[in-house]
């Protein structure tokens, strides 16, 4: 009994020694997850979904527009390529006398990253679709919003769930920048104590862990509603 | 009054760039044309290490598997992989196990680079029509030579997109040197206690045209290399630039 109470003060007190070393806890992390980590890796998962989707969004507007009006894909491109030049963080900061700090303007500028990557997929999926079939397409007498609707954009389905993949797993990076425009997130942990190994190692694993969750659910998708591809790997 | 207010903050923020003025703490002067030429500086010497010590790595990596047709799956997902582990999370975990200091952040921003120039060099290669290549055999070139002469020139549109990707993210990361005691622009950003709200913004601004320039060298460098032939027009150099369009097609081979 007495073995058992000195056993149960040792790891009590390695337990706050190993806190107050800022070492690597994981009795630490596992009691305070929801008061520690919690908050902000919720935060993080909207500073990542709702970006994505207004990006998504907002350039199929722009590249239906770029498809149909040719000389609309050079202004677009180079718009939208200048935002993706543009440093994160110094990015965050710029739209701060504009918008002010908060969520707004974290999710704003994360727009601004995404735009690029859709764009370019989106565009490059319409370009992909063979000549021949936009022939046929009109040849039994389809419209052109019905070749965009019908022929066009599920032809296009893989290069735009490539740039999918890839613009979420680049907002959940840049997400974890955030935290200079006052957007919270998974930074917040990292930066408020960077020599605490718990708080480093815990926010960066989720980080990672929800881009290659997210990552593996679009490739699920992309192989649900894609099953030719799958014919055609089979063969 | 609000758009003034806006002008007021990036006036400020300039001024803090070329006038010194007495820290928020107290005591010192900071910002000023001298410490900001400083913070410059140092940015660029670690980004340019870091930089040249990817490119000394993973270019010759990435044209030896491209020349070898070898290694797809490695190429390829070196590049997914770098880009779901965010830089604050890589520096952060530096910092917590292997601490501060010039060669760590130097190390990180390298880890950073070596994704985009791999990828590219590889994708750069295997891009370059067999005919060619079998041709340049034909003549008795041996595959040194291939590689040197034939599929290097080739490639380089490529490798100068690549290499472009890794100037932008590792300029723009070193601004988080700071955190460990790196002293770039980033300074002014992460000692906003120091500097006051002006900080930021000005070191936001420095590094934001700092990231442009330094993009637009190496987009210029990378030109200057190209042979003539292949010296594709603007609208076709955005295509086969950032990012997007490699991985595509990465994609596609793998």
């Amino acid at each position: 009994m007495i073995d058992l109470l000195a056993q149960v003060q040792t790891r009590q007190r390695t337990g706050e020694s190993c806190v107050a070393e800022d070492g690597f806890c994981p009795d630490y992390i596992v009691a305070n997850f929801s008061d520690r980590y919690l908050g902000p890796f919720l935060e993080h998962i909207v500073l990542t979904l709702v970006p994505v989707a207004i990006g998504f969004a907002v350039a199929f507007g722009l590249a239906l527009l770029a498809h149909r009006r040719g000389w609309l894909v050079g202004p677009f491109d180079g718009m939208t390529g200048f935002f993706y030049t543009i440093p994160s963080i110094a990015l965050f900061i710029l739209l701060l006398p504009f918008t002010g700090r908060g969520l707004v303007t974290g999710i704003f500028a994360l727009v601004l990253y995404t735009l690029y990557i859709f764009f370019r997929n989106f565009l490059t999926g319409l370009q992909n679709v063979p000549p021949e079939t936009k022939d046929a397409a009109r040849g039994v007498g389809l419209t052109d919003r019905q070749l965009l609707w019908r022929v066009e954009l599920p032809l296009a389905v893989p290069e735009i769930l490539a740039g999918l993949r890839i613009a979420t797993t680049t907002t959940v990076g840049l997400a974890a920048l955030a935290v200079f425009a006052g957007a919270g997130g998974l930074g917040t942990v990292i930066l408020r104590d960077t020599s605490f190994k718990s708080d480093v190692v815990t926010a960066s694993a989720l980080c990672i862990g929800l881009a290659v969750v997210l990552d593996l659910l679009i490739l699920a998708l992309q192989r649900a509603i894609t099953p030719w591809r799958r014919a055609a790997e089979a063969r | 009054m609000t758009v003034l207010a806006v002008i007021t903050e990036f006036v400020d923020a300039l001024r803090l760039i070329v006038e010194s003025r007495e820290a928020q703490t107290g005591d010192v002067q900071v910002g000023g044309l001298g410490e900001f030429a400083y913070f410059t500086g140092q940015h660029l010497l670690v980004s340019g290490v870091a930089l040249g010590v990817a490119v000394a790595v993973a270019l010759p990596v990435g044209l030896y598997l491209g020349h070898q047709n070898k290694g797809e799956f490695v190429a390829v997902s070196v590049s997914n992989i770098g880009r779901s582990v965010p830089s604050l999370a890589l520096l952060g975990l530096f910092i917590a196990f292997a601490g501060i200091g010039f060669g760590n952040v130097a190390l990180v921003l390298c880890l950073i680079a070596v994704p985009p120039i791999l990828t590219n060099a590889y994708v750069g290669v295997r891009q370059v029509d067999p005919d060619t290549v079998d041709a340049a055999k034909g003549m008795g070139m041996t595959g040194l030579e291939v590689m040197r002469k034939v599929e290097l020139p080739l490639a380089a549109p490529l490798i100068t997109s690549g290499l472009r990707l890794a100037t932008v993210a590792v300029v723009a990361t070193a601004t988080i040197g700071p955190l460990a005691d790196t002293l770039t622009l980033g300074r002014p950003i992460i000692n906003n206690n120091v500097y006051g709200e002006a900080g930021p913004l000005a070191g936001a601004i420095a590094v934001a045209v700092i990231t442009l320039l330094a993009d637009q060298a190496v987009r210029i460098a990378g030109r200057a290399v190209t042979p003539k032939g292949l010296r594709l027009r603007s609208d076709q150099e955005r295509e086969s630039g950032p990012n997007v369009p490699s991985l595509k097609r990465g994609a596609q081979t793998a």
